[in-house]
């Protein structure tokens, strides 16, 4: 049986145009023939897609007949309501919108980075912060010189010391009390007594608010002073009383009298006592006594328009300052005489006596 | 009067019926029922009217063979059917075009449709081999098969269209033509 005969007989078969005979005589042969049985298969298939085949292009043909009646731009623009333009742009054009925006966003921040704007700001930020409070300072200092016009009695000679003030002993183990705009910003301190000796010394101690420096000698030529004559007075002082002061100013040994003409300082300061007495530039730090021999207080400046007017801080604060001092700042007993051997003493006998116990501060 | 039937959108059951005995009205009225949500959904993801098209009439397609096989169940509405269908072949038309962001703007609820609309992929596949074959096959082949196979005429046509002096010949020719044919559609991948 050739291929083609084939092909009809199994046509023929399916398309049910076989007699009953010739029927069970082919069905026979299908069981038989494997090969047959699966022609007549693949044959059914293959017919039945070319006939799906037909039908699809018949049915395809029919939809687009239909369509083709249908007004599909007037049904859109009805349908469609038009989203407004922004939301249209961002929809046909998102990717490109959002490049755009990332290179932009690039372009900033290299561009920030690159003049240093990022990476600056802050500091920046802070040392203008900085500067406008040194601004504020110095206007302050201006303000405040302004008003004050005065000047801390601390001369500018220049040999052999850079400024020059006089101290006095707290103790007899060389701790020496001075003003602390003598000793500010100074490389070394010498003191030097009215014997003319020097000894080196250092700050142990400031309290630059109250104007006040404590100072020791650690000098090894040194020796001890002996009792301090003079005691410290813990209490204010009257006004009127006499008040007398032993300094170096010029380098010179110089007293000088007055009494205590307010009680109250410079524009109300009560940290200071007003002082009618004659003070020159040297004389800061010197100390400033009563008729008694009590330590009242320490020089610490003049107002120059004013004839008269010095000004000494009080001796409370001192004493505060004393008890301040850092138990480790302190290698040797400050021990605060109590005992006043001046008393009764006349003048000249007071100053031959104090003289050892006052230095001049000399600062390099 | 009834122009006014043909107006209002036809029943789900009459449509069905309607595919089930070829009325031609009812397709129609389907088809023209429910193409302007599909219009909607396809131009609001990125398509055209032509892509509406397109997807349209194969979700009709789909639509018709199911309800023909007998399958088709009115276990939802047709409309959600549709629209289904519809989603389904979209969403893997866009993942072809490579221009599918992730999700589709839907404004209709749908059913999970995936192996119908596998099923009718795979047809289509058969289907374009088949056309595929046919034009590799040539004249005077093709028109005798899809003659005889398609458009069911008789042998007798056939001859004396082709002028083939006898059916022999004639079926002859066929089986020739008919073996060919399945090679050329076996051969394709």
């Amino acid at each position: 049986m050739s291929e083609n005969q084939l092909l009809e007989t199994i046509e023929r078969y399916l398309n049910g145009e076989m007699t009953a005979e010739e029927r069970n005589q082919f069905e026979l042969l299908r069981k038989k023939d494997a090969n047959v049985d699966s022609k007549v298969i693949e044959h059914k298939l293959f017919i039945g897609l070319i006939k799906q085949y037909g039908e699809r292009i018949e049915l395809e043909k029919r939809l687009d007949a239909i369509h083709s009646e249908i007004d599909v731009d007037a049904l859109k623009e009805e349908l469609l309501i038009k989203p407004n333009w922004v939301v249209s742009m961002w929809r046909h054009h998102h990717s490109k919108i959002s490049v755009a925006a990332s290179i932009a966003i690039f372009a900033i921040l290299s561009t920030l980075f690159f003049t240093g704007k990022l990476n600056n700001q802050d500091s920046n930020f802070v040392l203008l912060k900085d500067q406008i409070k040194r601004v504020e300072d110095k206007t302050k200092k201006i303000e405040r010189t302004i008003n004050n016009n005065r000047t801390p009695l601390k001369p500018r000679i220049s040999s052999p010391g850079k400024y020059r003030g006089t101290g006095f002993a707290l103790s007899s183990n060389g701790y020496i009390a001075t003003d602390y705009h003598v000793i500010d910003g100074a490389d070394s301190i010498y003191v030097q007594n009215a014997a003319g000796e020097s000894f080196h010394a250092k700050v142990i101690y400031t309290e630059p608010v109250y104007d006040l420096a404590i100072l020791q000698i650690n000098d090894p030529a040194f020796k001890d002073l002996g009792n301090v004559p003079y005691n410290f007075k813990k209490s204010i002082s009257d006004l009127g009383e006499n008040a007398y002061t032993f300094g170096y100013p010029g380098g010179e040994e110089v007293y000088n009298l007055g009494s205590v003409s307010a009680i109250n300082g410079h524009s109300g300061d009560t940290t200071e006592y007003q002082v009618s007495i004659p003070v020159n530039p040297g004389n800061s730090g010197g100390p400033l006594l009563d008729d008694k021999g009590n330590l009242i207080g320490i020089i610490s400046g003049k107002q120059p328009d004013i004839a008269g007017a010095a000004f000494a801080k009080k001796s409370t604060y001192l004493l505060k300052a004393i008890q301040n001092i850092p138990a480790d700042s302190l290698n040797k007993s400050l021990t605060i005489s109590t005992k006043n051997t001046l008393i009764g003493l006349s003048r000249p006998q007071q100053l031959k006596k104090l003289k050892n116990y006052v230095f001049m501060v000399k600062a390099y | 009067m009834n122009k006014d039937i043909k107006a209002s959108a036809p029943t789900d059951s009459e449509i069905v019926l309607g595919i089930l005995n070829n009325s031609e009205i009812v397709l129609k009225r389907l088809y023209t029922t429910y193409f302007p949500m599909i219009l909607q959904l396809i131009i609001n993801n990125n398509g055209s009217e032509d892509d509406a098209k397109d997807i349209y009439q194969e979700a009709i397609i789909v639509l018709y063979n199911k309800v023909k096989s007998g399958e088709f169940e009115l276990s939802s509405k047709l409309k959600t059917y549709i629209y289904s269908v519809c989603r389904r072949l979209w969403l893997k038309k866009l993942s072809h075009m490579n221009r599918y962001g992730g999700d589709i703007r839907d404004f209709e609820e749908y059913l999970p449709v995936d192996d119908e609309v596998e099923k009718h992929n795979d047809r289509d596949i058969q289907f374009n081999k088949m056309e595929a074959a046919l034009q590799l096959l040539g004249e005077p082949c093709k028109t005798i098969m899809e003659d005889f196979y398609i458009n069911n005429r008789s042998m007798q046509e056939i001859c004396e269209r082709f002028g083939y002096t006898n059916a022999d010949n004639a079926k002859t020719q066929k089986y020739k033509c008919l073996q060919r044919l399945k090679k050329l559609f076996f051969q394709q991948k």
